[in-house]
């Protein structure tokens, strides 16, 4: 089976998901009342908005994981060739992964790893 | 003999004999879409009895006991339970993005099924860069991880989402490093190229010393995916309640709990097919009693044997190991495991080049 597949199964998923969330939906009697709809902060009221600015630590990770990810999408089409081409092929990759990793380097030596 | 294979091809040529052919493809993908769903409700069912079991029993436990023999049913019970409580949007929060992130994630959980090969001949989609497919649909779940966790409004699930993310994301460079050694080994991305390149005996035994230290990364980095124990700190029960999805109830918390083990399952099913070499049976050389009736096992039984057996492997982590802190978590990613996987990339291609593996 072809790329088609991949919209049955999407379609499959929502089904699924749709299906079940309606019958739960016709099932249940629902009550409402003030305090049900309040955040789950464990028994205590809410203070201040939940939607902050958040840790610039989670930021720097994502920065450096991004470009380690194009390096690893990089590594994939020479993976498939690399035992055909021989020794070249290391010699080259070997060169990229050196540069990156230097790169790696200078974001460990500024502290970019550390989580403070 | 009897096979899955064949009954798929025979289902495939009926309908081609009896239908016009737009209409048996449809009605093919209507039968695949029937098929997934099911396995889908037996994965929830069987893995979730699983882990309460062998959590019991590593305890010296009983575990669920009550319904059914030996307790077999708890988990019907506990989705009955599930479907009459009601699934409530509390004020505040993103309505869109709050009742969409379980779609998302389930949606993901079930295309990610596609390149998987199930038994011998047994595969929705043979797509020629299925590994890669496998590692780029994956890494899009953290997109359904965060919406859910900044649409519900709370602090525990913006702390739970965040944290996740982020852990999400840096393991997943050492699972792609350790994936990417079996693909210079085999010299392919399609599945059952990497699973027929095992005809002769597992990766992990052909392969020796890269492939140990790759499968070793992949498990670790598995278990850090999953948001499983000891990296389950994006749901710590103990100080997050329950992480990203604290405010899901009812139905759209059951989706995400499915969607959970699913992943689980998917991760131990491609560590099973790139290592354990998928529905390939055990052999030792060629041509002996034992490989004859290793034979007659059928290929379902051994895949799911080696996927279950995985499974195992990281139900047990929870019990063995205690949770991790965010900072050691992101320590042991960015300077052990991320330098030591692209030394074991370095060392794999020039045990491949230089023909030193097992052949």
């Amino acid at each position: 089976m072809g790329a088609g597949s991949l919209i049955a199964l999407m379609i499959a998923a929502i089904a699924f998901s749709g299906i079940a969330i309606l019958i739960s939906k016709i099932v249940l009697k629902s009550t409402t009342n003030k305090q049900k709809g309040e955040p789950y902060e464990c028994g205590l009221p809410t203070k201040g908005p939940s939607w902050i600015q958040f840790n610039v630590g989670y930021y720097l990770f994502a920065l450096i994981f991004l470009i380690f990810d194009v390096e690893l999408i990089f590594l994939y089409p020479w993976a498939v060739v690399v035992k055909g081409i021989g020794w070249i092929a290391l010699v080259e990759i070997m060169i990229f992964l050196f540069i990156l990793f230097m790169g790696f380097l200078y974001a460990h030596k500024k502290g970019a790893l550390k989580w403070q | 003999m009897w096979s899955l294979e064949q009954l798929a091809n025979t289902v495939h040529e009926w309908l081609n004999e009896t239908f016009p052919s737009t209409w048996a493809m449809l009605i093919e993908f209507v039968i695949v879409g029937v098929c997934i769903i099911g396995l889908f409700a037996m994965l929830g069912l069987v893995l979730i009895m699983m882990e309460r079991k062998v959590s019991s029993w590593m305890q010296l436990r009983l575990g669920p006991n009550r319904v059914g023999p030996g307790g077999m049913f708890q988990t019907v019970a506990d989705t009955l339970k599930l479907i009459v409580k009601e699934g409530m949007t509390p004020n505040g929060v993103d309505k869109l993005l709050f009742n969409v992130a379980p779609f998302v994630v389930m949606i993901i959980a079930m295309v990610i099924m596609a390149p998987l090969i199930f038994a011998k001949g047994l595969q929705i989609w043979d797509i020629n860069i299925g590994v890669l497919f496998i590692t780029a649909v994956s890494s899009v779940s953290v997109i359904g991880i965060l919406m859910a966790g900044w649409a519900s409004n709370n602090k525990y699930s913006l702390l739970g989402a965040m944290r996740s993310g982020a852990q999400i994301v840096s393991y997943e460079l050492s699972a792609g490093f350790a994936v990417l050694v079996i693909v210079i080994l085999t010299g392919s991305l399609r599945i059952s190229d990497i699973v027929n390149a095992q005809a002769d005996g597992w990766w992990i035994f052909k392969g020796h010393i890269p492939v140990w230290i790759a499968f070793v990364i992949f498990m670790i980095a598995v278990t850090a995916e999953t948001n499983r124990a000891p990296f389950d700190l994006a749901e710590a029960e103990s100080e997050l309640t329950a992480g990203f999805h604290t405010e899901y109830s009812g139905m759209k918390f059951a989706l995400f709990f499915l969607a959970e083990y699913v992943n689980i399952f998917v991760v131990c099913a491609l560590g099973a097919t790139l290592f354990f070499g998928g529905w390939q049976p055990l052999h030792f050389g060629t041509d002996t009693t034992f490989n004859h009736i290793m034979d007659y096992i059928p290929s379902s039984v051994w895949f799911m044997g080696k996927t279950f057996f995985l499974i195992f492997v990281i139900m047990w982590f929870r019990w063995t190991f205690p949770r991790l802190r965010i900072d050691q978590l992101l320590n042991l990613e960015w300077k052990y495991l991320l330098p030591i996987s692209m030394f074991n990339l370095l060392l794999a291609t020039v045990i491949a080049i230089a023909g030193w593996y097992f052949q």
